[in-house]
């Protein structure tokens, strides 16, 4: 009886909406039936936004987006409200999730040719979803109102001032004015909240559309190159005779990647959680460690590497010429072999390209070009004296800043080398030189020592000896 | 793939001339009005993003302390406020500046913003060196870049003393060119 019902209101939506039909039709697109566990990116990424956007609005229901305020309810969020942290934690590792999807689907339809003809302007909208998801990343990190916020809006306005022309101007409208205040955090939220989701659910729209509409690209075979001339009916010919509706036979496979993903990420977000909140986002507060997120880390090692006389240039035209050269790809290249077996050098890119990223964000989490400013005064083990030249030397080592860039018995920065052993490489004469001079990445410290202080540091120095066993 | 058929439905019989100017005639109108439309909308939008940015603020002097208050030679962080913040900036109009007493009275102000990529850099005492903790970029004692990325020596403020307040003059967020 009940069921019966059901039928005829299902019956009546159907006759008058016509949606279920279309959506139906829309699931059960052919698609090809080698379509396996590769081609899971592309919807994680897609249901990790959706986790975000869910999330995403739970948490406007609590946060104010007022400099003033930002902060006060991120505490309240994380400390108070129940399921506050676990949400946070949510929405952290979702946009982790969705940053990493992104970049695993792109590697994948790279790898597979998928961006060949008739496929160029799915990866177009493809590389403007990146650029969306990475500017995401980042205004979120602001949203977090705190201290590291603050400088990582600095240090984005300080990149786009590099800009010829309409750098001053750009930066100005980045801080929201002419200091970071209380209209930098608004304007964040609102392109955070509405504007680039309005664009991300657009183009995914648009996205989707493109795939519906070209098909689900086959899994490549070496041998088997793409014709613009012969593609499309290949295709249908390959559709016709062996392809399988994509709801169930293909589907099933994104729904368990997808579940699995978000268990992972509720898992995260219950045992590490989001990130700390640092010190008040208060631009006064000189005592600051600025560092950005995890996905922009490798980021932060480029821009304390460039070197200085080509990094006026390369901040701007970089990421432009980044941006422009993943657009143009299905362009330039679009027949052709897909297969990365005939594509050797498609393999050595995305190798590359993720081994350029570790190696960076190992770098950037170590950042051994900044000053460790927690570096402790060496101990009287270590330095093996308590008075006399020796001991003053070591004693000038900290207060000349020395022990913040360089590193004695695993105590100090790592910005120049380890002297732990410096008087077994440098003579007394040579030692004097150098600390006299400076060099590209150490100050002169020729005004800043007097003789006899400069003499007591190198005899300190010429005790740095291997130690014998 | 079964294309849906995109064609407009027929409109049954074939469109005399006349009519077809008139549908090309109603087309463009409906055009330019809903332009027109589109203007009216857009034009009090796009001025109310933009013109905060093409309004010049007023620098303003702020007092940071008594003369007496700084040791001649010694260089400390002073914190002031930014020229009429918004009423909800919160702690973010406050901003700081690295002021050192020359002599009796002569002062220095500089930024505390690296010429690199605007991170807060310390002044260390003993070293009489400024590091910062992004790049690694380092000052010396007069601002000039000793070590690292930073393309330009550390802005100054203008900084006075009146009425036996050491005062510094606000400036807009020093981005390197």
């Amino acid at each position: 009886m009940l069921k019966r019902f059901l039928h005829r209101v299902w019956d009546w939506v159907d006759d008058r909406t016509g949606l279920p039909a279309m959506i139906g039709r829309m699931a059960t697109h052919l698609v090809p039936p080698d379509a396996k566990w590769w081609y899971v990116f592309g919807s994680a990424t897609l249901c990790a936004f959706m986790i975000q956007v869910v999330t995403g609005i739970a948490l406007a229901f609590s946060y104010i987006p007022s400099a003033s305020e930002a902060y006060a309810t991120l505490h309240f969020i994380s400390s108070e409200a129940p399921f506050g942290h676990f949400l946070r934690g949510l929405h952290y590792y979702g946009a982790s999730a969705m940053v990493l999807m992104v970049g695993l689907h792109m590697a994948q339809v790279f790898l597979a040719g998928s961006y060949k003809f008739p496929r160029e302007l799915n990866w177009a909208t493809g590389v403007l979803l990146l650029a969306f998801t990475l500017v995401m990343g980042f205004t979120g990190q602001l949203l977090r109102g705190d201290q590291n916020a603050v400088w990582t809006v600095v240090v984005a306005a300080e990149q786009a001032g590099r800009a010829p022309f309409i750098g001053q101007w750009l930066a100005h409208v980045i801080l929201g004015g002419d200091t970071v205040g209380g209209a930098t955090l608004t304007r964040f939220f609102a392109i955070h909240v509405f504007i680039l989701p309005g664009f991300i659910f657009a183009f995914v729209g648009l996205h989707l559309w493109l795939v519906l509409r070209h098909g689900i690209s086959e899994p490549p075979k070496p041998g088997k190159p793409v014709d613009p001339k012969t593609y499309r009916r290949e295709y249908q010919e390959l559709i016709e005779k062996s392809g399988k509706p994509f709801w169930p036979d293909a589907a099933w496979r994104d729904v368990v990647f997808c579940v699995a993903m978000i268990v992972v990420i509720a898992l995260l977000a219950m045992v590490s959680g989001a990130p700390q909140l640092g010190k008040a986002p208060d631009p006064g507060i000189i005592d600051a460690t600025p560092r950005p997120d995890w996905y922009f880390m490798w980021y932060f090692a480029v821009l304390a590497l460039l070197p200085p006389e080509t990094e006026r240039y390369l901040i701007i035209y970089g990421p432009l010429l980044v941006g422009m050269v993943l657009i143009s790809l299905p362009f330039l290249f679009n027949r052709g072999e897909r297969s990365p077996r005939q594509r050797p050098w498609a393999i050595a890119v995305v190798l590359m390209i993720v081994l350029m990223i570790t190696t960076l964000w190992v770098e950037g989490v170590k950042s051994p070009w900044s000053p460790n400013f927690k570096a402790q005064p060496l101990p009287a083990s270590v330095v093996g004296a308590t008075n006399g030249p020796v001991f003053l030397g070591a004693q000038l080592f900290d207060d000349k800043g020395c022990l913040n860039c360089h590193m004695i018995a695993d105590d100090g920065g790592r910005r120049g080398p380890d002297l732990t052993e410096v008087a077994d490489r440098l003579s007394k004469n040579q030692m004097i030189l150098r600390i006299a001079n400076g060099a590209g990445n150490m100050p002169a410290y020729a005004a800043n020592l007097t003789p006899a202080q400069m003499d007591a540091l190198v005899t300190f120095l010429q005790t740095r000896k291997r130690q014998l066993p | 793939m079964n294309e849906p058929n995109h064609e407009p439905p027929s409109t049954g019989c074939p469109a005399s001339p006349a009519e077809l100017s008139r549908r090309k005639f109603l087309a463009r109108l409906s055009l330019a009005v809903g332009g027109l439309g589109a203007v009216i909308v857009t034009v009090p939008v796009a001025g109310f993003l933009l013109a905060p940015f093409f309004v010049r603020r007023q620098e303003v002097w702020r007092s940071v302390g008594k003369i007496e208050s700084f040791k001649i030679g010694a260089t400390s962080a002073v914190n002031y406020e930014d020229p009429s913040p918004l009423p909800w900036a919160g702690v973010t109009a406050h901003t700081a500046a690295w002021l050192r007493r020359v002599n009796a009275d002569t002062f220095i102000a500089f930024s505390i913003n690296c010429t690199h990529l605007g991170c807060p850099v310390r002044w260390l005492p003993k070293a009489n060196l400024f590091m910062c903790p992004c790049h690694g970029g380092v000052y010396y004692e007069d601002g000039t870049v000793a070590a690292g990325p930073p393309p330009l020596p550390l802005p100054r403020y203008p900084v006075r003393v009146k009425d036996g307040e050491v005062q510094i003059q606000t400036s807009p967020f020093p981005i390197t060119k």
